[in-house]
């Protein structure tokens, strides 16, 4: 009874102000809309940028470093004085993870981990006529980079699987495709770090959208690329691994390292700059909301003391015939809360509207192959920030005018008259 | 003996602008249940400030006040609202219409207000009280929509919403014609006589004020007569 008789004299007010209310609401509606559509698109973006480091990139790496040897000989016999003989070099096959299909047989049992990816790299020479490109070429099991990287998105033409099925194929780099000017189902000489040459059958392009990744990097199965190095089926480079939980990725690269005695990375270290990078769009994103909603926010301030100043009267017999000032109080801030009410649901539409008008542009680059249109994010969390900023805004646009209005001392006002 | 609705016990009010002016000097006196007072006296007197006080809204005094034998003083703004609400009506110079709302919806809004009737019985109490005042027909209208009587008539109804233990009124005829005032003063005769409404009257209309039960005169602060 009382709350609607407030909200009726706060609507009544409104509504004999109804030009000034609806610019006041289109202030806040318009930041809103700014503040969803930016955020949309810009954690769009984020998601996007780092779905391309994220998707394609191990949670935790195993490999085997190529470094001097910790255990220097000269140690062993006396390790208190500064010693300037560094004789061991590095070994013959450091590259190689010690004891792979043990660790991959035990990390498929690891409840933290998605899956395991084993991979082999060979440096090659791919031949074009009388000039030899570098080249490298990773042997991975088709199937598990299909499941945890998505290899099969980054293959635009021919078939991802047929790696496994047709014996020495290879999927080529895009870039390397055209300079050597094969297509699919031609064939390729490449030349190995042993010095032997081998052709292998082009059964699809790879492309990143990194250009110089492209030029370099080619597919083959594992077995082939061991038989192009001629190594064993233990022969293994790298272990990637997926986790269901990439935060535990720091911890678990800790433990593997000290478990398994080889180098493991994890996806945070190696990416570091990714996180910057999209942390600062946010910041930006909000910077331009926030301060769109202040402006919005003085838009209310003023209105509410132009409409306390003419309603002096109103405000004044309200107090003579029983309303306290507290009633008072919450008149003025109903209507800076409607304000920002409306203003922010409708800024919450317009938001989405042109987010899905962002989300239609179409956005073709050679660079993102599995993109086709602006990236857009559409998470509830910013909608719901977005109508807690606007009614925050509006609270304290009205907080100064409605405590004005509620110390209004009817006595002065009838006197005046 | 009938009962004592108001009582002021040693009023006095100074102000400090810039330096102290005594306005109202140790005034006391009473109203009864039923009585229709005049206050009169010259322009600048003290009269309207001696029933700003009366009325709760000024709490800026020395002395004490009483209304339905409950001390004002100590009061917090809260609970004088509620007094001014459901015991005190008011007619004012102006008539402080909210153009907002229509005649009716004037008339309601402190009787809603005070939530003692359900919004449709307040409805109907309106617009008795407008009958009684005679501007039923004009209940749906908008109060600038009326003439200058007729929307003093408005307000005296808004007055009367709560069944006000006493109505007050700040020269309530001060803007109207002979003949407006004429009917004013015959609607507070009307209130005193058929419904025994008590009634504090601030007037420098001499003719008014002797047609009424009791005229306060004041001076320079003082009641010189009562
Ligand atoms: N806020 C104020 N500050 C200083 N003096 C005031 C103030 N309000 C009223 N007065 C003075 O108080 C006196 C009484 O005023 P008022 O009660 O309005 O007289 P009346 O209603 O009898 O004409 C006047 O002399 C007026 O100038
Ligand atoms: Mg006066």
């Amino acid at each position: 009874m009382k709350g609607a008789l407030i909200i009726n004299i706060a609507k009544a007010l409104l509504l004999a102000r109804w030009r000034q209310t609806l610019v006041a609401a289109i202030g806040v509606m318009f930041s809103i809309t700014m503040f969803i559509t930016l955020l949309g698109f810009m954690t769009g973006l984020n998601d996007m940028l780092d779905g391309l480091i994220v998707n394609r990139t191990p949670h935790v790496r195993l490999f085997r470093d190529v470094k001097a040897n910790e255990q220097q000989a000269i140690r062993l016999f006396s390790n208190d004085e500064y010693h300037f003989i560094q004789s061991i070099r590095p070994g013959m096959s450091s590259q190689v993870v010690d004891n792979a299909p043990a660790i991959i047989r035990s990390l498929e049992k690891d409840k933290r981990v998605l899956g395991v990816s084993p991979k082999v790299t060979a440096q090659v020479f791919y031949n074009v006529g009388t000039i030899d490109l570098t080249g490298v070429i990773n042997g991975i099991n088709v199937e598990a980079e299909e499941k945890l990287f998505h290899f099969d998105e980054y293959v635009p033409m021919g078939r991802a699987l047929d790696l496994k099925t047709v014996p020495n194929s290879i999927i080529l780099g895009k870039a390397a495709a055209e300079k050597m000017q094969v297509e699919i189902g031609e064939n390729i000489q490449v030349t190995t770090s042993l010095g032997e040459r081998y052709t292998l059958k082009v059964v699809g392009y790879f492309q990143s959208g990194i250009q110089d990744i492209d030029k370099v990097q080619s597919y083959c199965s594992i077995a082939t690329t061991q038989k192009l190095i001629g190594k064993p089926a233990s022969y293994i480079t790298d272990i990637n691994v997926k986790l269901y939980d990439i935060l535990l990725a720091p911890a678990l690269a800790k433990e593997y390292h000290s478990v398994y005695e080889t180098d493991a990375e994890d996806i945070q270290s190696a990416n570091a700059q990714f996180e910057t990078g999209s942390d600062v769009r946010s910041i930006i994103s909000y910077a331009v909301g926030i301060t769109l909603l202040i402006v919005a926010g003085f838009g209310i301030y003023n209105i509410l003391n132009m409409m306390i100043y003419e309603k002096m009267d109103s405000i004044a017999i309200l107090k003579a015939t029983g309303f306290s000032g507290t009633d008072v109080k919450n008149i003025f801030r109903t209507i800076a809360l409607s304000i920002g009410l409306f203003g922010g649901s409708f800024g919450l539409l317009f938001g989405f509207l042109v987010s899905k008008f962002v989300d239609n542009i179409p956005f073709i680059t050679p660079a993102l192959p599995t993109i086709k249109t602006f990236p857009v994010n559409y998470n509830p969390k910013y909608y719901f920030i977005g109508i807690t900023f606007s009614l925050i805004t509006t609270y304290l646009a009205g907080l100064f005018p409605s405590r004005k209005a509620s110390k209004i001392d009817p006595v002065i006002i009838i006197r005046g008259k | 003996m009938s009962k004592r609705i108001l009582e002021a016990q040693s009023i006095s009010k100074s102000f400090h602008d810039p330096v102290t002016i005594p306005i109202l000097k140790n005034l006391t006196f009473s109203i009864d249940q039923g009585e229709f007072v005049s206050v009169t006296g010259k322009s600048g007197c003290g009269k309207s400030t001696l029933l700003y006080i009366l009325s709760t809204m000024d709490t800026d005094y020395e002395g004490d006040l009483f209304i339905d034998g409950v001390s004002m003083k100590n009061k917090s703004e809260k609970e004088l609202a509620r007094v001014r609400n459901e015991k005190i009506g008011f007619v004012f110079q102006f008539h402080y219409l909210l153009n907002e709302f229509s005649v009716l919806e004037n008339v309601m809004l402190p009787g809603i207000k005070l939530g003692r009737y359900s919004r449709m019985e307040t409805e109907d109490r309106a617009m008795q009280k407008l009958k009684i005042l005679g501007i039923h027909e004009q209940a749906l209208k908008r109060p600038n929509q009326l003439s200058g009587g007729q929307k003093q008539r408005v307000a005296i109804a808004r007055a009367l919403i709560n069944d006000p233990l006493i109505v007050m009124g700040d020269e309530p005829t001060g803007n109207l014609d002979k003949k407006n005032s004429e009917v004013v003063f015959d609607i507070f005769k009307e209130l005193t006589e058929s419904f025994n409404q008590t009634l504090l009257v601030v007037t420098h209309d001499n003719e008014f004020a002797a047609r009424t039960h009791r005229i306060i005169e004041m001076e320079d602060g003082q009641i010189i007569s009562a």
